[in-house]
């Protein structure tokens, strides 16, 4: 066990070494992470400047007028339309002319008084997921503020307004950041994936893999040697982004570094897995890199990274099951947004395990197996 | 012919080219250099590794330019001209980029297009490219799947498709088996007698270089001895001599004896005998050896030259320090193969096959490029699986076997494989570590490595970066690191100069007298008389086997044994392929 032990340590650090010693993949393991991350961040997250709403402003009361000011008075927000009647709501988002449609109903007023609690009614273009995810967001934040105004005026403890969202055209709009918290895991996949793809095949293409071979270390040994390394790299790639989103883009983290940390750990052993696999069966570094980027591509499309899973054709959604991405999107975004603890997780913790208990002991064979 | 000025085609006077290795760190690739090669002859530089051949000959082809110095091919200054000498010349580098995924037809094609060969001189070219290489029934063979002396023919032919004025050769027979070597030789030889073609060729093989008109000794980058093989052999004239031990010692261990001596200049097991350079002109005294005279070959006087004007000892160190193993029995077999089959697809590459190896034994496997060595190699070090048959190493099965079986088996491979990114220090811990070494065992073996093997100086540069005979140097070094019972070594010496192969027998020897088996494939030939048995494989099977001796008697014809162990092979091989021939008939 102990000679074991040592042995692993050994390819650890060999690995490491290979993999760290040029201060030139130093920089390419760190550099594109934080600039993908900011590219996403600011160009393909939807961040609104001023989002166009409608006000149907049905009780025309002290509190929905108090409710109004916040609103505009936040900056975000340009009303473009006074509606008089929930009629014309179909007509003001299907033909875009707003992205939102604010309801303030007839009891609004009275709700809040009576400590029933208010309700302010979000309808939001559904068609474009993501500014529809943002808008809604700025607007349960103004009632956030709107709330903390209210008692601090009038004392009580109950937040007098509550929000309610129904998106048009897309039913299951989620509210939430979900872009950056899911580049924690899609991001460190590519490199992680592209780290374990090519570290036998490499070796196996120089000659080395032979002379690994020919040691007392044995193919379990080899295994974890070999998918250490990449497992550290890929966890130190999910920390800068995770800070990124914290620190740079600001999005509160809900829940537990704890939980968000297994799920990393076990997201990114499956993919080791896979890359591992694959690179066991290549027979040349060029060949491994080809498998890498065949699998790439299908892997983001097939995440929910970009578009939902749930509006997949069902054969597609099917498909994503033996997608390690979707299941550490899903984790990633129900841990940092949602606070979510192991208990509810279960359902995208356990698949992954299974894609690594596969793939790790399939290039295991493939090791001492595949001929060349 | 164009023979440029005063009768040569290439000339060089005082040509100088420095390269940085690293930052701050200037080497002189060549030192004031100047020669002349004349028209419509073979002109051959030698000389070991590093010695500025290549230098040179990229230099005569202006791919590079001289620092100080001028340079003349065909009439024209290669510094200002080059394309206009790279338009009448070819260029055949050691590395000849051949395309593996394309046929043999394509790869002519390929470079026919690049040269610009129209349609008609192709016609009127390739039937005699095809005639000189034999190569026409492969036509359609992937280039990656053609052998080693193959490949070298198809390269040499890509790089004829145009007819030159001049044909640059950078080691054309690095890496290619005897048989392979002397067909080359053949085609070069019958382009300058039939065309009156002008060659520079680089080589480390003596008798190649005896084979041309002129020939310039290089020596780190200064020009040592030029001349014709008969001019620089008379440098060792009345030095040359056979010894013989009349007690029956090997010739190996006799040799091992000879030159490690401060009066000999050089000791090589020929023919059972050994053959000895010495210092002075008289035989040495020593009991129960005999000196004969004999004439000198080209590779007695460039040791001479070497020894007499640079006095670098070929194996001043290379003689291990081994801890003295306690005497074990010397009969005890510690490897055995029976009926040994590997079959890829329909084509068997080993076919019943059956040896056994003692301990302390040296065994060499001879055989040309595909003969089956490495196949057979690679399953006794359980890399690849027997189809069938038995082997067993150090008495088991590697392949099979727990992990702990393969401690006691050290492993070089044909090509250098270690890892290049780390440094020469980092390889040998990664492996002291991968064996199980520990602490102040592993840092006393690595010293050990560092000092035996001459790479102190180096300890902290990548591996990578290493030239070659450090980098073989460094492979073997990594694998005697947890002093193996039985050490399995893959063409150690391919390209290798004739300094390192002397050091690396050294090497050798010592191992094999204190206990060590060792397990060798080689295609030069004469390096069979360093072993105590070899086998001789051709496509799979096996020839011969037996000690040096027997293995020339063998192959002798009417009676006389083969003088040599190269003419020995070259005539079993024959034999082999007559034989199944004939039997392919009768089928």
């Amino acid at each position: 066990m102990n000679a074991t032990l040592h042995r692993i340590r050994i390819l650890i650090r060999k690995e490491l070494l290979a993999i760290l010693k040029d201060p030139r993949s130093r920089l390419v393991l760190v550099l594109p992470v934080i600039l993908q991350s900011l590219l996403f961040g600011y160009a393909a997250t939807f961040d609104l400047n001023e989002v166009p709403y409608a006000l149907l402003d049905t009780d025309r009361s002290n509190a929905s007028q108090q409710f109004v000011n916040v609103l505009d008075g936040s900056g975000v927000f340009d009303r473009v339309m006074n509606l008089s009647s929930p009629n014309q709501i179909g007509e003001t988002i299907g033909k875009k002319r707003a992205l939102l449609v604010i309801h303030l109903p007839a009891n609004f007023e009275r709700d809040i008084l009576s400590g029933r609690g208010g309700v302010v009614q979000v309808i939001a273009d559904g068609r474009n997921s993501n500014t529809g995810n943002v808008a809604a967001s700025y607007v349960s934040a103004a009632v956030d503020r709107f709330n903390t105004q209210w008692n601090q005026l009038r004392g009580g403890s109950n937040p007098p307004l509550t929000i309610e969202t129904r998106a048009w055209y897309n039913p299951n709009l989620e509210t939430r950041w979900a872009m950056i918290p899911s580049l924690i895991g899609a991001l460190s996949m590519l490199q992680v994936l592209m780290l374990s793809a090519l570290s036998v095949a490499r070796e196996r293409e120089q000659g080395t893999f032979d002379q690994l071979l020919v040691t007392p270390l044995r193919p379990t040994e080899i295994m974890i040697g070999k998918a250490v390394p990449p497992i550290l790299i890929g966890l130190t790639q999910s920390s800068i982004i995770f800070l990124l989103a914290r620190f740079w883009f600001g999005i509160p983290f809900q829940g537990s570094l704890l939980t968000l940390y297994s799920g990393l750990l076990l997201f990114t052993t499956a993919a080791v897995g896979i890359g591992l696999a694959l690179s066991a069966f290549s027979k040349t570094m060029q060949q491994a890199m080809l498998y890498t980027f065949v699998l790439l591509m299908p892997m983001m499309l097939l995440s929910g990274l970009t578009s939902a899973i749930s509006n997949m054709p069902r054969a597609m959604q099917y498909l994503t099951y033996a997608n390690p991405l979707r299941y550490a999107i899903d984790l990633v975004r129900r841990v940092y947004l949602e606070g979510a603890g192991f208990g509810y997780l279960y359902h995208d913790m356990w698949p992954l395990v299974i894609i690594a208990l596969v793939t790790l002991p399939v290039a295991v064979w493939l090791f001492r197996h595949r001929l060349v | 012919m164009n023979s440029g000025t005063d009768g040569f085609i290439v000339r060089g006077d005082n040509v100088t080219k420095r390269f940085e290795r690293q930052k701050n760190d200037m080497i002189t690739a060549l030192d004031h250099v100047s020669f002349g090669a004349k028209p419509g002859a073979l002109t051959a530089l030698v000389g070991p590794d590093g010695a500025g051949k290549t230098t040179l000959l990229r230099l005569t082809a202006g791919l590079m330019h001289a620092d100080e110095g001028t340079l003349t091919v065909l009439g024209l200054d290669a510094a200002k001209q080059p394309q206009a000498i790279q338009d009448r010349i070819s260029y055949m580098p050691q590395r000849f980029g051949l395309y593996e995924d394309l046929s043999v037809q394509e790869n002519l094609d390929l470079y026919a297009d690049l040269h610009g060969v129209t349609r008609e001189q192709r016609a009127e070219r390739y039937p005699r490219l095809m005639e000189m290489t034999a190569l026409a029934p492969f036509l359609d063979r992937l280039a990656g799947k053609l052998s080693g002396g193959m490949k070298q023919k198809l390269g040499l032919a890509c790089t004829l498709v145009r007819s030159p004025e001049l044909l640059l050769l950078d080691e054309p027979t690095v890496g290619v088996d005897p048989l392979s070597r002397r067909e080359l030789w053949e085609i070069v030889s019958g382009l300058v007698e039939n065309e009156g073609l002008s060659v520079v060729v680089s080589t480390s093989y003596m008798d190649e270089a005896e084979r041309c008109a002129h020939v310039v000794v290089l020596h780190e980058g200064k020009v040592l001895a030029s001349g014709a093989p008969e001019e620089l052999k008379s440098h060792a004239n009345g030095h040359s001599f056979f010894a013989r031990s009349l007690q029956q010692t090997p010739a190996r261990k006799l040799q091992a004896e000879l030159i490690d001596r401060t009066d000999v200049i050089d000791a090589v097991p020929h023919g059972g005998h050994v053959r000895t350079v010495l210092r002075e002109r008289e035989p040495l005294s020593m009991a129960d050896v005999t000196f004969e005279p004999t004439s000198p070959t080209l590779e007695d006087s460039l040791m001479m030259l070497l020894r007499g004007k640079t006095d670098v000892h070929p194996t001043a160190n290379a003689a291990l320090e081994l801890s003295k193993k306690d005497s074990q029995d010397h009969f005890e077999v510690v490897i055995e193969v029976h009926d040994l089959v590997r079959k890829f697809g329909d084509f068997t590459a080993v076919n019943r096959t059956s040896f056994e190896v003692k301990r302390g034994e040296v065994f060499g496997l001879l055989g040309p490029n595909g003969a089956g060595k490495t196949t057979t190699f690679r399953m006794l070090c359980g890399l690849l699986p027997a189809t069938s048959g038995n082997l067993k190493v150090a008495g088991a099965d590697l392949r099979r076997a727990r992990a702990e079986a393969r401690q006691n088996i050290g492993y070089v491979a044909q090509k250098f494989s270690l890892y290049g990114d780390i440094s020469v220090l980092e390889n040998l811990q990664f492996f002291a570590g991968a064996y199980g070494l520990r602490n102040s065992h592993a840092a006393r073996r690595i010293e050990w490595a560092l000092e035996n093997f001459e790479l102190e100086q180096r300890a902290n540069s990548t591996a990578g970066s290493l030239p070659g005979g450090f980098q073989r140097r460094l492979a073997m070094a990594a694998a005697l690191l947890h002093e193996p019972a039985i050490v399995f070594l893959d063409e150690p010496t391919s390209g290798a100069d004739p300094l390192a192969r002397r050091e690396f027998w050294r090497r050798i020897g010592s191992l094999a007298d204190h206990g060590t088996t060792i397990v060798v494939t080689t295609h030069f030939m004469e390096e069979a008389e360093y072993c105590d048995r070899i086998m001789i494989q051709d496509a799979g099977t096996m020839l011969a086997i037996g000690t040096p001796e027997e293995v020339r008697n063998q192959a002798g014809s009417g009676g006389e044994p083969a003088h040599s162990m190269e003419e020995a092979f070259i005539g079993i091989v024959e034999q082999g392929r007559q034989r199944a021939q004939r039997q392919e008939h009768a089928a």
